[in-house]
């Protein structure tokens, strides 16, 4: 049995980030950190471009040994948290040891969810979420010359640039059947993710958006995947990458409250007293609304393990969390998009309130959402705006009124000249 | 306990400054956006020095074409805790724990451009030339930007620079039972770093040794030996110990840490002896401008007006009716080898002062008034012990100078032309709650003519025969040239 003050079960950005700030309220207090992986700290992020070969392993490790020797943090690799009893504190491992807490912090992340696709189980298909899985793909990918990749997420295209500019030929294609299919839907509309394609297509993607997989067999190394309309896809390899969810398997006696993920107030704490959720696996508020949501984005886990980390060590920080903004960046092919807060008018919202550029021609695009003069939504493609001040923008909830014409006209310098206002 | 805390911090802040994160203060690039007119010679000098041939690769990036003039420049701040290093997934971004730079590492780049999602600044951005993220290096050392801007927008200026200098020294000295918003205990523990462990410390009564140095159960609150000496004889004693350390070959810093009471009214006597013999000692006055210990009676350094237990306000009775004795140029009068007025929130300045203090005292007495308001005494809030005395000085209700023997001129230390209205510092403190528009005239009268004699002082041989040629009064001098306020607003 191992005694600890504070438990961290995940070692990726959340984790990371709330372990050091717990350093900074308490020096002292015993500090484990346990993580089912073999490796030392990695981020997902990065994870498509080890499989391209951009970078290696060992260039990507977010922290060495040494950090946490210098920071009395107790690192345990591949130890699998099996279950959490709230009521004694414990956590048991699957090597059978068993970590007894005083606060806990779940930043266990996300796993893959595996889609109802006929057949897929019995094929031999690759997912991407651990180095593991990185590594495996990156050696698959040395013999292979047509891919298909099933789903369209930003790992999905992450995977599907990278897998283009290692010479493959690349499919894309859904694993079920849905209104009005794009890609990234959950970052762009219609129109943008458009543009997006279009430049996936230029570079040879195929896509079939229109018409979803219905079964996958395996015969001879080659793997066939055959569409609604009867269609049949054929490829070396296949990457399912449909979507994420909270990895809380472990969590099963009932004792933290869960929905999709692990439900949090807004300083991160779940339904138990000394248990904190954070990153990929928890559920907090919404920025725009009052229900609780996922926001799995990395800019994010690193606030939330920051918070919790204030938290559990009795700290004060400056902010509570003041809930997920969606937002993401996306680099493909030489092109950049982004997307912050909405991307579309929601509901019962005006829809006149959306101001909009866009040359497709030139593979520009500009979409500014408001709500009366408050800036709730920008995505971008090809823009010099700054996404981190368009975020902040956001966040300040500022009315713009007057300002609101021309930051529309001349969003790069106006978008500045607010941040030197309202926060720098 | 309290010194194992003190241990904490210590370790808390040598591990934040191996890795960058806190405890050491950097040079960075200022930007003043009042003063930027948008001539664009920073973007030149930018692509000039990064060898890149648009301006859209300038790492520094002026406003253009808004309604309203305004041009200042987005540039990197390298921030102490930046936002954009803990989100790279690729630990392509580090602060460096040397320069405090924040390094981009080309090689470890994935592109993901989350790093401009996560600066709220616009310091880092993408180059659609050279398709990846760019942000400001500083020129390692030398900003091609700063040497350009011809308006002075841009400035590349350390702040905290004393923290830099003294971080590093041991603390000496952890106060145990002080009042809120004690300025005693700041200015013991900063004294105490400076001078070192070598040292013998006096401590005659009052707030020093009711804070920390008497300490408990037979033990004291500072690392070093201390030793209570009556009111009376504090100089006598160190005068006394300072001689048989030297008969036995050591060489020991003698300190004193006294109140006004102790060095300006009872314990006058003995200091004044000393310090005309010129024996060997730091003598630092912590002047509360009365017995701040023993119950706010009025001392010789309570200021006219102000309401002490002995001087009460009332019906019949307004303050101190008599004006302050001023200590300082009366060791100046003994030919000190150096005497100098001090507070707390001009460290930079008291920290120079505490330097020459030591070089000093190796040649005779060093004195250092140190003005030390209370706020338990002098009624104000606690949060406002600094704001009170740096009012005090932005006032001229207490100049910040220094004398030196050799050089036999005083030199004032901070800015003391155009000062503020003397309400400002009034206003702040309870004590002063009272005064009519007369008596704060008489107060405003003490000040002037306490600059006007210290100007005269001030001035070199040669202004001085001037002056006396002229027969001009010396407050109409030309302005005498100050170094800059080094605080923080």
């Amino acid at each position: 049995m191992v005694n600890t003050k504070y438990l961290i079960i995940g070692s990726s950005h959340a984790g990371l980030s709330a372990a050091e700030e717990i350093r900074v309220h308490d020096h002292e207090g015993s500090l484990v950190m346990v993580t089912m992986e073999n490796t030392l700290p990695y981020s997902p992020t990065v994870l498509p471009y080890i499989v391209s070969g951009k970078v290696t392993a060992d260039q990507v490790v977010l922290r060495e040994e040494k950090d946490f020797r210098e920071k009395k943090i107790r690192f345990l690799r591949e130890k699998i948290v099996t279950s959490v009893d709230a009521g004694t504190c414990e956590a048991s491992l699957s090597d059978g040891e068993r970590i007894r807490y005083e606060k806990l912090l779940i930043a266990t992340g996300a796993e893959p969810v595996t889609p109802q696709v006929d057949n897929l189980h019995n094929v031999p298909f690759l997912e991407l979420r651990t180095m593991t899985d990185a590594l495996r793909h990156r050696e698959a990918l040395q013999k292979a010359k047509r891919c298909i990749v099933m789903g369209t997420g930003l790992v999905g295209m992450h995977a599907a640039e990278n897998f283009v500019q290692k010479g493959l030929q690349v499919q894309v294609v859904r694993a079920r059947a849905k209104k009005n299919p794009r890609i990234l839907p959950n970052y762009f509309d219609g129109e943008c993710a458009g543009i997006i394609q279009d430049v996936f297509e230029s570079h040879g993607v195929d896509f079939h958006l229109t018409n979803h997989a219905v079964r996958v067999t395996h015969e001879k190394g080659e793997i066939l995947v055959t569409l609604h309309d009867g269609g049949e896809l054929r490829a070396d390899m296949l990457l399912v990458c449909t979507g994420m969810r909270p990895r809380t398997e472990f969590l099963t006696t009932g004792d933290v409250e869960i929905d999709q993920g692990i439900l949090v107030n807004s300083r991160m704490k779940t339904s138990v007293d000394n248990i904190w959720a954070a990153g990929d696996v928890a559920q907090g508020d919404d920025f725009f609304g009052s229900a609780k949501i996922l926001n799995a984005i990395l800019p994010d886990a690193v606030l939330q393990g920051k918070i919790s980390g204030a938290d559990m060590a009795g700290g004060r920080l400056d902010q509570d969390y003041e809930g997920g903004i969606s937002m993401n960046t996306f680099n493909f092919f030489g092109n950049r998009a982004f997307s912050v807060g909405m991307h579309s008018v929601r509901e019962g919202s005006d829809p006149t309130s959306v101001d909009k550029t866009v040359l497709p021609s030139a593979r520009v695009y500009q979409k500014m959402i408001f709500e009366g003069d408050v800036l709730v939504g920008v995505s971008a493609i090809n823009t010099d705006l700054d996404p981190g001040i368009v975020m902040n923008l956001i966040k300040a909830r500022a009315a713009l009124k007057d300002e609101r014409a021309e930051l529309v006209s001349n969003p790069v310098h106006v978008s500045r000249r607010l941040m030197w206002k309202l926060w720098r | 306990m309290e010194a194992l805390a003190i241990d904490r911090l210590r370790q808390l802040a040598d591990q934040g400054r191996r890795t960058g994160q806190l405890g050491k203060a950097f040079k960075t690039i200022e930007v003043i956006p009042g003063l930027c007119d948008g001539c664009g010679e920073c973007v030149n000098a930018c692509i000039q020095a990064k060898g890149v041939n648009r301006p859209i690769q300038s790492r520094i990036k002026p406003l253009k074409d808004l309604k309203e003039p305004f041009f200042a420049p987005t540039i990197c701040l390298q921030c102490g805790d930046p936002a954009c290093v803990p989100v790279c997934p690729a630990d392509a971004l580090n602060k460096n724990p040397e320069t405090g730079v924040i390094e981009w590492d080309e090689t470890k780049c994935v592109n993901c451009l989350l790093c401009t999602l996560a600066c709220p600044y616009g310091g880092i951005v993408y180059d659609p030339v050279d398709a990846h993220v760019i942000k400001c290096d500083q020129c390692g050392g030398d900003p091609a930007c700063v040497k350009a801007c011809k308006p002075g927008a841009l400035i590349y200026r350390q702040e905290s620079e004393i923290f830099n200098r003294i971080g590093d020294l041991e603390d000496l000295f952890v106060a145990n039972s002080c009042c809120q918003g004690c300025n005693t205990e700041i200015l013991m523990r900063h004294v105490l770093r400076r001078v070192g462990p070598n040292t013998v410390l006096a401590a005659p009564p009052g707030c020093v040794p009711g804070v920390g140095t008497v300490g408990v159960n037979g033990l004291t609150c500072t690392k070093i030996p201390s030793f209570h000496p009556l009111l009376t004889n504090t100089a006598a004693m160190l005068a006394g110990a300072k001689r048989y350390y030297t008969r036995i070959g050591r060489d020991v810093t003698m300190l004193a840490l006294a109140g006004d009471g102790g060095a300006a009214d009872v314990g006058f006597q003995s200091l004044s002896g000393a310090a005309e013999r010129g024996e060997r000692m730091i003598f630092v006055c912590i002047d509360n401008e009365g017995y701040m210990n023993t119950g706010t009676q009025r001392s010789g350094t309570t200021p006219f007006g102000a309401w002490t237990s002995t001087t009460p306000v009332g019906s019949v009775l307004r303050g101190k009716t008599r004006d302050q004795k001023y200590m300082p140029l009366i060791m100046v009068m003994h030919k000190c080898e150096y005497v100098a007025t001090a507070s707390v929130a001009f460290m930079k300045d008291f920290y120079d002062k505490l330097d020459k203090a030591i070089e000093a005292e190796k040649r005779g007495m060093a004195y250092l008034h140190v003005f030390s308001p209370c706020a338990s005494g002098w009624r104000f809030d606690p949060s406002m012990t600094i704001e009170v005395q740096r009012m005090a000085v932005k006032t001229n209700m207490f100049p910040l100078w220094e004398y030196n023997n050799a050089e036999g001129r005083i030199r004032f230390t901070q800015v003391i032309d155009n000062p503020l209205p003397l309400e400002r510092y009034l206003s702040l403190v309870g004590k002063f709650r009272h005064l009519n528009r007369e008596e704060i005239a008489h107060i405003q009268k003490n000040t002037t003519e306490r600059l006007d004699l210290l100007k005269s002082l001030s001035l070199a041989p040669e202004e001085k025969r001037n002056v006396v040629q002229e027969q001009g009064p010396p407050h109409e001098r030309p302005r005498s040239q100050m170094p800059p306020d080094q605080t923080n607003p």
